[in-house]
């Protein structure tokens, strides 16, 4: 059942209007943590974030803590940025969370700020969203009005301006060096790093991306400890998980849980099962730039680590028998991602999906590395005549070769996120993409 | 064609947006946000007066403009389909809900109505996946869509059309 599944730190919000206004959030608990924070030292917060193994929610999974310390020791100014350019295909969780609880994010954003020594972070939120950018919006107005941004921030020697701005239409945004460059008005194209953000980022001063749900997590951790909060985790990886669940499921939704559920839990318990009666035949782990789960691997919590190494999910191979490489000897799996979690059933046309994920990465390279910008094209052309039975003998290991051939070799992780799921599918679900191709040649003579 | 100045409000609009960064191509894609809820669109004349404002090159205004998909380059129709077909939607049916307008409105994605009502666009995920198939007009979210009621809902949008804020 989800009520005895569900652990609510960051949702616990959901769904009641009133918390949305300050008062109403200053009624529920709210701003008590960044009382308390103002208080610390800036150096007692990094080390609960760090003891908390507080993991970013916005697909890398790195140590959040650790990211913070990164920040030189001589930085005179710093910068936080929320990443709330939520677009990963199955991800639909920081825009509920901005919308029922903007003040949490505020709150979040405010602490980290004071932990980093930043006098000025910015709220990037996706030009689409339109009401979600109206209640941010409103909600830090209404922060500014109560004191708790501003010259003194709730009556303390700190002065913090938060800005919000929107995107415009763009998913390599979401990287956060692109993000930088379109936060500072130009084309949004990644980076080379390094240097790393944390070192030269926004206008070329120490800079902390992070994420959305990341910073709402900030709050409980100075209020209950870090402590608290790893223990609620699982091995490496502090608190809960918010999973957005999609596709064939009975009850899709957004669930914030253990992290330990494995992904059969979700579908069954949480998820109500696949619907109609049906089976499940493949399941995304972390958003679409992740390889697929197939059947015998859903026994596997839906935790960082685990996904990337338990020997029950098999690794991606870049053609049969020889495994993806991703550096030093390291094989792919999959990865936790973003939580987005999408369900396919028995009859889902695997080789379509691929293919509608393929045109997706190939609209949004943003044109700057040759591996992308013309290997994208060419996985989405060529899953697409596959797709539609129109496939050419060889056009399985043609696939392979392009996205081998991106694979590592880009600035950004967007071409990884193309040639993953490529290989992923290829690897688990051959089969069907063979049948396709069986067909099609079948077809032509 | 020549363009008019910017509004007094949108003017002072631009200054208090300009006081938020540390120099004005930070405030390009501000900018260029209220150019387009001024002007509608973002002609070859807006972008030169979104560059003469920020005292930036025109070619990059006009690299920046080109380089995101909600800068429109043409006019729109006073509401802006965004419906989504990525996967989330499209294993719920949303190529189905894409058909469904096409029909009831005669255009493909990219179009808009020749009555200006009705801008169409095939939307990349919209981040409401646990609600698909979906997709948004302006600010608000038109949630588990089913094709038999867009007519319906068209018409409704015809009538109280959804412009897209600032």
């Amino acid at each position: 059942m989800p009520a005895t599944r569900e652990t609510r730190l960051v949702t616990k919000r959901f769904g009641d209007e009133q918390a949305k206004t300050l008062a109403g959030y200053v009624a529920s608990g709210g701003y008590q943590a960044l009382k308390k924070a103002l208080g610390m030292q800036p150096a007692a917060i990094l080390d609960e974030v760090k003891k908390s193994n507080l993991r970013g929610r916005g697909g890398a999974g790195f140590p959040t803590g650790m990211k913070w310390g990164f920040i030189p020791k001589d930085a005179k100014t710093t910068y936080l940025v929320c990443n709330a350019d939520e677009s990963e295909p199955g991800t639909c969780k920081d825009r509920e969370l901005m919308y029922w609880d903007p003040h949490l994010l505020i709150e979040g954003m405010a602490i980290a700020s004071f932990a980093l020594g930043c006098h000025h972070a910015y709220l990037y939120i996706r030009g689409e969203m339109m009401r979600e950018h109206a209640v941010m919006q409103a909600a830090v107005d209404e922060a500014y009005r109560g004191g708790l941004l501003g010259k003194r921030v709730a009556g303390s020697g700190y002065e913090l301006d938060i800005t919000v701005h929107r995107g415009a239409g763009a998913y390599i945004c979401g990287e956060e060096t692109s993000l930088l460059n379109s936060l500072e008005g130009r084309r949004g194209w990644p980076r080379m790093k390094p240097p790393f953000p944390a070192v030269k980022g926004l206008f070329g001063q120490p800079t902390i991306v992070n994420n959305v749900e990341t910073l709402m997590n900030v709050p409980f951790i100075v209020e209950q400890g870090g402590g608290v909060f790893a223990e609620l985790g699982m091995g490496r990886s502090g608190g809960t998980r918010i999973l957005c669940v999609s596709g064939h499921v009975n009850r899709p939704g957004v669930y914030e849980l253990p992290l330990g559920i494995t992904t059969r839990q979700l579908i069954d318990e949480v998820c109500g099962g696949i619907w109609k009666g049906r089976k499940v035949k493949a399941v995304i782990p972390g958003g679409s730039s992740m390889p697929p789960l197939d059947e015998s691997e859903l026994d596997v919590p839906i935790e960082f680590d685990a996904l990337m190494t338990d020997p029950r999910i098999k690794e991606v191979e870049v053609r049969p028998g020889v495994k993806f490489d991703l550096g030093g000897g390291k094989t792919l799996r999959t990865m936790a991602g973003s939580g987005g979690v999408v369900v396919m059933d028995d009859q889902a046309d695997l080789p379509a999906i691929c293919a509608r994920i393929m045109q997706f990465y190939a609209h949004e390279s943003c044109g700057q590395c040759t591996p992308c910008r013309e290997g994208t094209g060419w996985l989405a052309r060529i899953s697409q005549r596959v797709a539609d039975g129109r496939g050419l003998p060889g056009d399985l290991e043609l696939m392979e070769s392009i996205a081998h051939g991106i694979g590592g070799n880009t600035i950004c992780a967007l071409g990884d996120a193309a040639a993953w799921p490529m290989l992923g599918f290829l690897t688990k679900f051959r089969g069907e993409f063979e049948a396709k191709l069986a067909a099609s040649v079948a077809g032509a003579a | 064609m020549q363009t008019a100045p910017l509004s007094d409000a949108a003017k002072q609009k631009l200054n208090a947006v300009l006081s938020r960064y540390p120099n004005a191509m930070a405030a390009c894609l501000p900018a260029l946000h209220l150019a387009r809820a001024e002007y509608g669109h973002l002609g070859d004349d807006v972008v030169k007066l979104v560059a003469d404002h920020l005292a930036l090159p025109v070619a990059h205004v006009h690299g920046v403009v080109t380089f995101y998909t909600m800068f429109r380059r043409e006019p729109s129709g006073q509401n802006v389909l965004r419906v989504c077909t990525n996967i989330s939607c499209m294993l719920r049916g949303g190529y189905e809900i894409l058909g469904a307008v096409e029909r009831e409105l005669g255009i493909k994605p990219g179009q808009t109505t020749p009555d200006g009502c009705f801008t169409l666009i095939e939307e990349e995920c919209l981040a409401a996946c646990a609600n698909a198939p979906m997709m948004i007009c302006g600010a608000r979210y038109f949630l588990d869509l089913v094709p038999e009621k867009m007519p319906e809902l068209l018409a409704e949008l015809r009538q109280t059309p959804q412009t897209e804020l600032v």
